[in-house]
């Protein structure tokens, strides 16, 4: 099922990442972490595994003494003020297959953990090396910022860091855009609830399914308030490179400005108001479109093989 | 034909001054541009030929045409001319690399150029003068070849077409052909009268005397010699200054060497609310009641005159500009619009800008055929 530690601690040593390990009886806080494992070994972490009303999952990894506050760090995802929580156990245990007490950004290896949004606290690139579990409580390791940062990279994943107490009163509102919310999961996840466990009272009613997991894309709340821009921070290049996220990224920002612009007014006066607004943006888009597809074609023809030549010899 | 946005007179004259290191209106007034287009012997772009462009371009003319910012040319009617008949033309414009940091005021001939590509589907030479940069500010040739790679992204996140564009460095494209041309130039101009046009003194170092710090006479020799050729002359367009964000009083323009004084492309969304709430110039009065009674001095407010560069919708900046004279509209909320007009402009070249691969970059700048230049 889910990575073992020993599975971790070998793929750590394969990619050549420098750890150390600390063994000690399992342990459930930080407090009773810090018993066993002294700081001199590096810093403490502490780590949150969120869920916010979509049934999207964050882990928010931190230095110890960082301030976390979760009604900050929900406006700044843009999911208003009451917006996320913490996770329930057995999302702990279906997605991050780790056990209470247990996470830690390295549970982001299990393919489950596929959709969970992972925040780095900004304050561990100031440290030399930093503690973490290895998927498992009864052990500690203690590595580097690069260290976490090349796991991360080999498992396809970008690490993120973020100024866990910047913008202590965030105000978003149209020209401030929650400056977390690019990294909101674009997909949520449903999670079967464990079949002898009583529904809480705040979870509300899940989708039965047998399935683990079932992503479902979600319309992302940001566009319709005109927040297009951050999302396709997010994608990138990919905008100028698929005809898909293309055609989306047109048909956003058209559905966006339309909604924003219909007021009962004649359709005709719309398309009008439509077509100049957008025209510009969407030319501006399209020729970065042509340019990297030729440029990569370019490329290509400077790397491309001379045809076999066919020598034909002529005999008197 | 050449996009030039420098304008300059010899600093002799008694009233206004304008020079690539100072400019200055008569009093605290108004830049007199008429006064300009005669001493330079340039004729006014005026509403005539803004006209014509849009009959012969199908579309909208350019904002930046609409307002007036590019205001001056000579021969641009011939080349319209010339473009009815369905001869050809091209568009050369240039950038001497001399900072990484580019600011709006940077953009602007590019931004007008892109659109003159567009309008009358011509092809576009650029030209990056590392070579000159080198020179005068010092720079080694390495460090001066890197910035005009990055200046190159910058340029190309405007958004140029590839299949019609072409651009160059100095260091790695003259020679052969080009080269062969260059001398041919120079070997039309005197030493004396380079001196004369451009003001060399004996202390100044050889390698300046290829690259005159001053524009408009350079391009006016061009076209002097040009004829002398057998080539046609080349055809301007000028544009006005964009002032800095504290514009009036001393230095009217935009400086790389004070942050403050622009914004640039790499300036975050609350880097852009910060300097135009703190240091851009504003023409409203002390105190609300004043205000509300005389209005805004829109001669001297630099949010409007930014926004009178960039908030496409005429019928909105007119709407601004009447309620704002007139005191019902606050600084405040004109300062808000231009924040959002910049912060939307940003954030485009920036996405943009990070489309940019290298790849592209070598792709622009390699010496290649293109076939559909004219479609």
């Amino acid at each position: 099922m889910g990575f073992s530690k020993d599975q971790l601690l070998s793929q750590l040593q394969e990619l050549e990442i420098d750890y150390s390990k600390y063994e000690h009886p399992p342990v459930l806080t930080v407090e009773e972490q810090a018993k066993y494992v002294s700081s001199s070994e590096g810093a403490l972490s502490k780590n949150l595994f969120f869920k916010d009303k979509k049934h999207r999952y964050y882990i928010i990894s931190a230095v110890v003494d960082t301030k976390v506050d979760i009604k900050v760090l929900s406006q700044r995802l843009g999911l208003g003020k009451g917006g996320i929580r913490m996770a329930p156990e057995e999302a702990l245990a279906e997605l991050l297959q780790v056990s209470l007490g247990c996470v830690t950004p390295f549970a982001v290896v299990n393919e489950s953990a596929r959709d969970v949004s992972l925040l780095l606290d900004q304050k561990f690139k100031n440290q030399t090396r930093f503690i973490f579990h290895p998927l498992s409580n009864d052990v500690s390791i203690s590595l580097s910022t690069s260290g976490l940062d090349k796991f991360l990279q080999s498992i396809g994943r970008d690490p993120v860091y973020v100024d866990l107490e910047a913008n202590a009163n965030p105000v978003v509102g149209k020209d401030q855009p929650p400056d977390l919310a690019v990294y909101v999961p674009s997909n949520s996840v449903v999670v079967p609830e464990l079949p002898n466990k009583t529904p809480s009272a705040q979870a509300p009613p899940k989708n039965v399914s047998a399935e683990k997991t079932k992503p479902v894309a979600s319309p992302k709340p940001s566009k319709s308030t005109g927040n297009v821009k951050s999302v396709v921070q997010n994608s990138g290049l990919s905008v100028f490179k698929n005809p898909d996220k293309f055609v989306e990224e047109i048909l956003d920002k058209t559905s966006a400005l339309l909604l924003s612009e219909v007021k009962g007014e004649n359709v005709e006066a719309l398309a009008e108001t439509l077509r100049k607004r957008l025209t510009s943006e969407f030319t501006h888009l399209a020729v970065m479109y042509k340019n990297i597809a030729y440029s990569e074609g370019f490329y290509a023809g400077t790397q491309c093989q001379p045809k076999r030549q066919t020598i034909i010899v002529k005999t008197e | 034909m050449e996009v030039d946005k420098k304008e300059e007179i010899a600093s002799d004259s008694s009233e206004q001054v304008v020079n690539p290191w100072e400019v200055s209106a008569k009093d605290g007034g108004k830049i007199d541009y008429d006064k300009l287009i005669d001493q330079f012997g340039c004729q006014r772009l005026d509403e005539s030929l803004i006209d014509r462009v849009e009959r012969l371009t199908s579309r909208q003319p350019h904002v930046f045409l609409r307002r007036g910012v590019f205001f001056a040319h000579r021969d641009f009617d011939l080349v319209l001319d010339a473009y009815e008949r369905g001869d050809k033309f091209y568009l050369y414009t240039g950038r001497g690399p001399s900072s990484e940091a580019l600011h709006l005021g940077h953009l602007i001939p590019f931004m007008f150029t892109k659109y003159l590509q567009e309008a009358f589907k011509v092809p576009l030479v650029i030209q990056l003068t590392d070579d000159e940069k080198c020179m005068w500010k010092n720079l080694s040739v390495e460090e001066s070849q890197r910035l005009a790679r990055e200046n190159a992204k910058d340029i190309i996140a405007c958004g140029f077409d590839v299949t019609k564009t072409f651009i160059f460095s100095d260091f790695d494209y003259v020679g052969g052909a080009f080269y062969k041309n260059m001398v041919k130039v120079a070997k039309c101009v005197t030493l004396n009268k380079a001196m004369g046009i451009f003001g060399f003194s004996g202390e100044d170092h050889i390698g300046k005397l290829s690259f005159p710090p001053v524009q408009d006479p350079y391009f006016r020799m061009t076209r002097d010699v040009a004829p002398r050729l057998g080539y046609s002359k080349p055809a301007l367009i000028e544009s006005t200054f964009f002032p800095a964000l504290q514009a009036s009083g001393e230095n009217g323009k935009m400086s790389a060497s004070d942050p403050n004084s622009a914004i640039y492309v790499t300036d975050t969304a609350k880097d852009i609310k910060n300097k135009i709430n703190r240091y851009a110039f504003s023409g409203g009065q002390d105190s609300i009641e004043k205000h509300r009674e005389i209005g805004a001095n829109l001669e001297v407010d630099i949010p409007v005159k930014y926004l009178s560069f960039f908030l496409e919708d005429d019928a909105e900046l007119e709407h601004i500009k009447k309620e704002y004279g007139e005191g019902r509209m606050l600084t405040g909320e004109v300062k808000k619009r231009l924040t959002e007009v910049l912060t939307g402009m940003v954030e485009r070249h920036r996405m943009a800008r990070a489309a940019v691969t290298e790849e592209m970059v070598d792709a622009f700048m390699a010496v290649r055929p293109l076939p559909n230049m004219f479609e």
